[in-house]
């Protein structure tokens, strides 16, 4: 029986050598989204969880890649949806910053908090289109939405950020 | 100002502030963690809710003092 096969029938060693084939791929799409790499790590292990857990709904004859990172998406927007309290910054981000230098440090903090208090199905979509330049297509996919739907996000996202940071944006218009 | 526009000047200063991962390497293999989920998971058994093990003690009672309703209870199934 092929390795998916295997998978699907719940096969432990079929798991894990489809975790270790995919875990980097799985941990690289989380961290872009959630933007800590401690929390990317939990949330690649949340992943597979998940995985695992929903083996026997998968068709082996699907794209085992296109699933996880659909399901490490769906985890992805679990944790921004529960860490909506926190108002910490993430450890990655809140140390020297490898941003644009010439920007004030002010400045910089005002555009994160903005960034980080946005709705989290808003705040995932401004994370990979605008930040990582993600094809609009490849997060349509992962999301399980239309293409159309995250041109929506994206739009309603920048209204959000340019109504908190509407001086910021009137500067960056006169430069 | 449109629509694009101001999408590309918020891009512009979120992009200023926050950067791009530059570093979405994975610098360690999960599957030791990973494995650990898995054994901490408690069994099937466990997450069976308590009103459910309830119901089956009711049902197992009353078929044991009253097995007239076995019968009946075949029927119905």
């Amino acid at each position: 029986m092929e390795l998916l096969g295997r998978f699907a029938a719940g096969d432990l060693d079929a798991f894990e050598t489809l975790f270790r084939e995919h875990q980097k791929q799985v941990y690289a799409w989380v961290v872009r989204i959630v933007r800590d790499s401690g929390v990317a790590e939990d949330l690649t292990v949340e992943t597979f969880w998940r995985i695992y857990k929903s083996r026997s709904r998968f068709d082996p004859a699907g794209n085992f890649h296109a699933w996880a990172r659909r399901i490490a998406t769906n985890a992805a927007l679990d944790h921004l949806r529960a860490s909506r309290r926190e108002t910490e910054l993430p450890e990655d981000l809140a140390g020297p910053s490898a941003a644009d230098p010439a920007v004030r440090r002010e400045t910089r903090e005002r555009i994160k908090q903005a960034f980080f208090q946005l709705p989290a199905k808003y705040q995932l979509v401004a994370s990979l289109a605008l930040i990582e330049e993600e094809p609009y297509r490849d997060i349509a996919k992962a999301m399980g939405i239309s293409e159309a739907l995250v041109k929506i996000r994206v739009f309603r996202a920048v209204r959000i950020l340019r109504k908190k940071l509407s001086s910021l944006v009137e500067e960056v218009a006169t430069k | 100002m449109n629509n694009e526009e101001s999408t590309k000047k918020v891009k512009a200063l979120l992009k200023a502030a926050i950067a791009p991962m530059k570093d979405t390497e994975l610098q360690r293999d999960l599957w030791p963690q990973m494995l650990r989920k898995l054994d901490e998971q408690p069994s099937p058994l466990n997450n069976i809710p308590w009103f459910d093990w309830a119901l089956a003690a009711i049902l197992g009672a009353s078929l044991f003092f009253f097995p007239g309703t076995i019968p009946a209870l075949l029927y119905h199934l």
